[in-house]
């Protein structure tokens, strides 16, 4: 599916996200390709603040939010009472942003990414939990200054480095793991798309900037998700059938760039004075 | 059909007949054989159901949350620690309105670690908008957990139900149980049918945030629900009654309380052995009475005023402790006491924590106590 051929039809619409928000972007275009016969199985974090509270619903295709571990555990038990009812054509999508996925939601993935059950979890990875001000999680970047990272005397922010989820995601051995970013939106389309074709879990993990959370310009968002992966930040990586497939970077960029434009490393462009 | 079964065997057994379409359940003790006999009867083709074999327990009701919200009938069970662990999940069934039915083969509370019987750990989860129904027998385990589906699916109702059975006592325990037939229990029970379910065709949010102007509104509906239960109990109750010849009393159970000047307060397995230390009693002359609760939640606060309102003085038989307090049965019977005319005195006697075993002897010690208050005896 080209850009070109998505459906107009919009199933996340009229949502609270701050202007230039990448992970309302990055629900929209999922929900562009999975269509109307989904249901989205969601979490405490930004993407539920910014959607479902009442009256302001945003979907147009049935959503249930579940308590923050348990994402993938609920969307197990969707999965099977949907087989049950004979209405398996219901396509189960799970969404948790980075937090609810590589912290407190792992163990439920990985239960039900070890079952097989067919479904798609989406993670929107802003880097840190954004919907409770921006604080530190496994998915933060090394170096990354976060409301529980911060920088002072001694302390560089986020000192250890990111948690390596995909790979982790991987090692269950399920037919298909990607990483994608709303930069690179044909790439991750193509990714979504094989995710519903897919037998069995699907997981595809996508970067999606936050102008408050890394404190940028809000116009600057698809931008920064294309430098991430200019700058060697984001990979984008898939992994089918046991073998991974990393695309190369055509046109490598400095990370400096990359850093200069966000907040959150503003102390290491300062510290390593300007060189990167 | 009769044959030996306990508790445990019991409650699979009415999984089976209540044709209980997705199952999603974590093993801990006591309650393990309910889930491996369920697992058992998929796998022998007793069962036309869906197992999803989780990996803890909030992801067990997590699970079964999920199916509910697809229009299936769920099953889960647990005990202690593993219904500590699922308190978050509690609230969101219960705020959903999803009529989940979980058996609690109630175990005491680490630490100090233990396996055996107490109910500190349902007791603890009383306030999280859950029907809690304790049980006698394996016999009324089975039949409850029968029931538990038609008061949780009412349309009125729609509030999950705990079926509480005490650990080893009752779920590892043989006892005789008359087996209902697969056709009168369809009789009993129809076919799950909910209102609102996952329905591309009708999109709808399933727990939505909700603000300060209407949050209290959705409180208050799940307590008028409970209101309702109270009603929906004693009418299944009945219902069954006719149907099976056995009732249990709906909401509490009152055994020789006419003109008793001392009643126990009990809930669980501990009743039957109260019930023959009454029985000896008023055979030498003391006035006593029993009042087993069935529910603690709804609270049958109105039974008792009723059943108790004429005794002298009330002991109640704690498995638990609201710790800063008392037993927390106790409080609630006073609570429901407040405002009579005439106030029985209330003793509260905290016993069988961590399975210490309750005796005629120790039954036979509270009523001499509780007699001794009594004002005719001073
Ligand atoms: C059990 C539990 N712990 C903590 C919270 C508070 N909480 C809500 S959202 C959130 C962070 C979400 O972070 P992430 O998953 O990365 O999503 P984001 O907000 O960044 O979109 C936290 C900590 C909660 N709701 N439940
Ligand atoms: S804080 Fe970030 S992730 Fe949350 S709505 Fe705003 S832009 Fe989106
Ligand atoms: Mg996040």
């Amino acid at each position: 599916m080209r850009i070109e051929e998505l459906r107009e039809e919009e199933f996340v619409c009229g949502s609270f996200a701050c202007a230039g928000c990448g992970a309302i972007l990055a629900v929209r275009l999922a929900l562009k390709v999975l269509g109307p016969e989904t249901v989205v199985v969601t979490t405490p974090s930004c993407l539920l603040g910014v959607t479902t509270f009442y009256p302001q619903l945003a979907f147009k295709v049935p959503c249930v939010n579940v308590p923050f571990p348990a994402t993938a555990a609920a969307v197990s038990g969707l999965v099977a009472g949907l087989r049950r009812k004979g209405r398996e054509n219901v396509r189960v999508l799970g969404i948790a942003g980075d937090g609810g996925t590589v912290d407190i939601g792992l163990q439920a993935l990985s239960g039900a990414l070890e079952r097989g059950d067919r479904f798609i979890f989406l993670c929107y990875d802003n880097e840190a939990y954004m919907n409770t001000g921006g604080q530190r999680s496994g998915s933060t970047p090394l170096g990354a200054s976060t409301a529980t990272t911060p920088v002072g005397r001694g302390a560089k922010g986020e000192d250890r480095p990111k948690k390596d989820m995909l790979r982790i995601v991987a090692a269950h051995n399920i037919p298909y793991a990607a990483s994608a970013s709303i930069g690179y939106p044909a790439d991750y389309i193509r990714k979504l798309e094989k995710a519903v074709k897919a037998g069995g879990p699907a997981y595809i993990q996508v970067l999606t900037p936050c102008p408050p959370g890394w404190g940028y310009r809000s116009d600057l968002t698809v931008h920064l998700a294309r430098l991430a992966v200019q700058a060697g930040q984001w990979a984008l990586a898939e992994y089918e059938e046991g073998a991974w497939r990393v695309k190369e970077v055509s046109n490598p960029r400095p990370v400096r760039e990359y850093w200069a434009l966000q907040k959150r490393f503003a102390h290491l462009l300062q510290e390593s004075g300007g060189e990167g | 059909m009769r044959d030996y079964r306990n508790a445990n065997e019991a409650v699979a057994l009415a999984v089976r007949l209540a044709r209980v379409e997705v199952v999603a359940a974590y093993p801990i003790t006591p309650q393990t054989a309910i889930v491996e006999e369920i697992a058992g009867q998929i796998a022998r083709g007793e069962l036309d159901a869906e197992y999803i074999r989780v990996e803890s327990e909030h992801s067990a009701l997590a699970a079964c949350y999920g199916a509910a919200v697809a229009g299936a009938r769920v099953f889960t069970a647990t005990s202690s620690q593993g219904l500590a662990y699922m308190y978050e999940m509690l609230h969101y069934a219960s705020g959903s309105r999803v009529p989940v039915v979980m058996a609690v083969v109630n175990r005491g509370l680490a630490a100090p670690w233990t396996i055996w019987t107490d109910h500190q750990d349902s007791v603890s989860c009383r306030d999280t908008g859950w029907i809690q129904l304790y049980v006698e027998t394996a016999q009324e385990a089975l039949d409850t957990a029968l029931q538990a589906y038609r008061i949780a699916e009412h349309g009125e109702v729609l509030t999950p139900v705990m079926v509480c059975l005490d650990g080893f006592v009752l779920s590892h325990t043989e006892e005789v149980v008359e087996i209902p037939r697969q056709e009168e229990v369809d009789s009993f029970l129809p076919p799950y049918r909910p209102a609102y379910y996952v329905d591309p065709e009708r999109p709808a949010v399933f727990a939505p945030g909700m603000g300060p102007d209407l949050y209290p509104s959705y409180k208050r509906s799940q307590q008028l629900a409970m209101e309702k239960a109270r009603e929906v109990i004693k009418a299944v109750d009945e219902e069954f009654g006719a149907l099976f010849g056995r009732r249990y009393g709906g909401l509490a159970e009152p055994y020789r309380c006419e003109g008793a000047k001392a009643v126990l307060v009990t809930l669980g397995s501990v009743t039957s052995t109260a019930r023959e230390v009454v029985d000896r009693l008023r055979q030498q002359g003391h006035a006593v009475g029993l009042l087993r609760l069935r529910a603690l939640r709804p609270f049958p606060a109105q039974e008792i005023r009723e059943i108790l309102g004429g005794a002298e003085v009330v002991a109640v038989l704690d498995r638990n402790c609201s710790f800063g307090l008392e037993g927390a049965v106790c409080t609630e019977v006073k609570a429901a006491l407040y405002g009579l005319a005439r106030q029985p005195q209330v003793l509260g006697f905290i016993r069988g924590l961590g399975g210490q075993d309750i005796s005629q002897a120790d039954i036979e010690e509270i009523f001499q106590h509780a007699l001794s208050f009594s004002p005719g005896r001073r």
